[in-house]
């Protein structure tokens, strides 16, 4: 049997602890990446400043920078953990643990909508609703090209061809809109492609995405593994193959539709948190789905806090400091593969 | 358990499986023999509802194949795939757990995972991760979770494949097991010392899509060796028929 090119063997001893105090810890990560968005910025919040602001008894200035902290920080939170969750349902569904998010397309069709909303000259909301209209038409097209995959033997890899070609073509029109856009909304539009979370309000639909997201996955998360495990065969082990692809593909691009929306393609998330939960607690999906949205929430949080401090006052696209992060923590993982397989 | 009413498979314009009208009972271990292509993997991903039949009806357990839900046919079919792929690094005993999906309110399913472990000698690598097992282990995981799945109807293609001699003996008994259990067993092999070791009947198939059903006390060297395309001679040894290829000199 020949060893397949993966990155998800563990070292020996690769921490792997129980699953409750696992759970909490990455939970308490979690908040305390909240605590210290909102403490941290051109103007430092102490412990006790915050909790007085917090209780409604801090100064004017302490309350506006806690709310606009903390509004920002709950979209880093909730854009991050859909991402991750999205990336594991999707290595689960295509059985690689190097497909992301963005692999099906989904992203492309977000960009092709907001590239063409900015190109219009309209408003912020009419943006986002134009990313989310195009990342839901994509996943429907990709839907549609593919449905009989979903039952076919190999089939997944007909719908990772179908996802390329589909994003190649959207990759074709966002450099065709690029081309013709005018100067004064070309800046607009590369800060959009680049995946950045300052000034996205707060909105709850995210939220409402991915909470029963999440709790479909993770119920379905023993069936889930089997599919990971087995492929086509995990229908003679009692999982309706195709229904099961069919949730997790509408699953990752409704979560997809809604990250994009919210900062554009944040990269690497998706690809680096689901790899890092399951160096930390296993492949198995019941652990799994809670650490990564828990951890991608925490990673996009602090993420997004160092790109608005560290050149302050300056403010990075958070996009940019997730590529920059994630690029050498899998460029290690790489070279530890490739260890591995010499 | 199993009955296949003029079943017919093609592939393209190929006819891989002339009708077929086949019954398999409890207790018996059918081998399925054939050259390359013929069509064995074919008709067991058939059987295990992975592809539909091109003609005629499977009944399963008494009822209508397709009108089982998954869940309902892992109860009453386990099928081991020929070769399988892992992406993940599931650890062994997981990976035997997670066969035990069709049963999710069974009462005993860690005692089943164990006593399948066991049978396949994979207690001291209960906890290893599947990418850093050999060949040999990794088959012994996959028959590990056909055991645990724990259906009447049981489908291997190539279970000896990279066995080692003691393991292969102990398959052999493992089959034999679960035939006494009234279990029923389908066995792909090319493994002329084992299938015929195991198997009450054998069913064979040519690559015009023809195919003979024998008892195996009437299975002789010629029949074989006619399907196969080479010279056989059948022996009996250690209690069981063989076959080994060449003429007796």
């Amino acid at each position: 049997m020949s060893h397949s090119l993966t990155l998800d063997r563990p070292l020996r001893g690769a921490l792997r602890l129980p699953t409750l105090p696992l759970l909490t810890l990455l939970a308490l990560l979690s908040g305390g990446s909240l605590l210290l968005a909102c403490s941290s910025g051109s103007i430092a919040l102490g412990a006790g400043e915050l909790w007085l602001a917090a209780s409604g008894h801090g100064s004017q200035l302490a309350d506006t920078l806690l709310s606009l902290r903390l509004e920002r920080a709950l979209t880093a939170w909730v854009t991050g953990a859909s991402l991750a969750l999205a990336g594991v349902l999707m290595q689960s569904l295509l059985r690689n643990p190097l497909a992301d998010p963005y692999v099906m397309g989904v992203s492309g069709g977000a960009s092709v909508g907001a590239l063409l909303a900015l190109w219009l000259g309209l408003a912020l909301w009419q943006v986002d609703s134009a990313a989310v209209a195009g990342a839901l038409t994509l996943s429907a097209l990709l839907f549609l090209l593919a449905r009989r995959d979903f039952a076919r033997s190999s089939g997944t890899v007909l719908l990772l061809l179908t996802g390329v070609l589909l994003s190649a073509a959207c990759g074709a029109l966002i450099s065709l809109l690029l081309t013709i856009a005018p100067d004064a909304q070309l800046r607009g539009m590369v800060f959009w492609l680049v995946g950045d979370i300052a000034g996205t309000p707060l909105r709850p639909w995210p939220w409402l995405a991915l909470l029963p997201a999440a709790l479909l996955a993770w119920w379905q998360a023993p069936a889930i593994n089997l599919l990971a495990l087995h492929g086509d065969h995990a229908l003679t082990l009692g999982v309706p193959v195709a229904m099961l692809r069919r949730l997790l593909l509408v699953l990752a691009a409704v979560l997809t539709a809604s990250a994009v929306s919210q900062g554009g393609s944040i990269g690497f998330i998706g690809l680096m948190v689901p790899h890092a939960c399951r160096l930390l607690c296993g492949p198995d999906l019941r652990r799994l789905i809670p650490a990564a949205v828990l951890s991608g929430a925490a990673l996009l949080v602090l993420a997004d806090t160092l790109a608005r401090t560290v050149v302050a006052p300056m403010q990075l696209p958070v996009g940019v400091l997730t590529a920059l992060l994630g690029v050498p923590v899998l460029f290690w993982q790489l070279q530890r593969t490739r260890r591995r397989l010499a | 358990m199993l009955h296949c009413d003029q079943l017919t498979l093609r592939q393209g314009r190929r006819t891989l499986l002339q009708p077929l009208t086949w019954q398999v009972r409890a207790g018996e271990c059918w081998w399925i023999a054939g050259r390359n292509g013929c069509g064995k993997s074919t008709l067991l991903a058939t059987l295990a509802a992975l592809r539909r039949a091109d003609g005629g009806h499977i009944r399963l357990c008494g009822q209508p194949l397709p009108q089982l839900t998954p869940r309902q046919r892992a109860q009453r079919l386990a099928m081991l795939p020929q070769a399988s792929h892992d992406a993940f690094d599931y650890a062994v005993q997981d990976a035997v757990a997670a066969a035990r999906f069709a049963w999710p309110d069974a009462g005993d399913n860690p005692q089943r995972v164990a006593a399948a472990l066991d049978a396949f000698d994979l207690g001291r690598l209960a906890a290893r991760p599947l990418q850093a097992l050999s060949g040999g282990e990794r088959q012994r995981v996959a028959l590990a979770s056909v055991m645990a799945q724990d259906a009447p109807l049981i489908l291997l293609d190539e279970p000896s494949n990279s066995l080692d001699l003691a393991h292969q003996a102990a398959l052999q008994q493992q089959i034999g097991r679960w035939c006494a259990q009234g279990k029923a067993v389908l066995l792909v092999s090319h493994d002329l010392q084992l299938a015929p070791a195991c198997a009450s009947h054998a069913l064979l198939l040519d690559k015009y899509g023809q195919h003979r059903q024998y008892p195996l006390a009437e299975l002789n060297a010629e029949h074989l060796a006619a399907v196969l395309g080479y010279p056989l001679t059948r022996l009996h040894h250690a209690g069981h028929p063989c076959f080994l290829p060449g003429h007796p000199s």
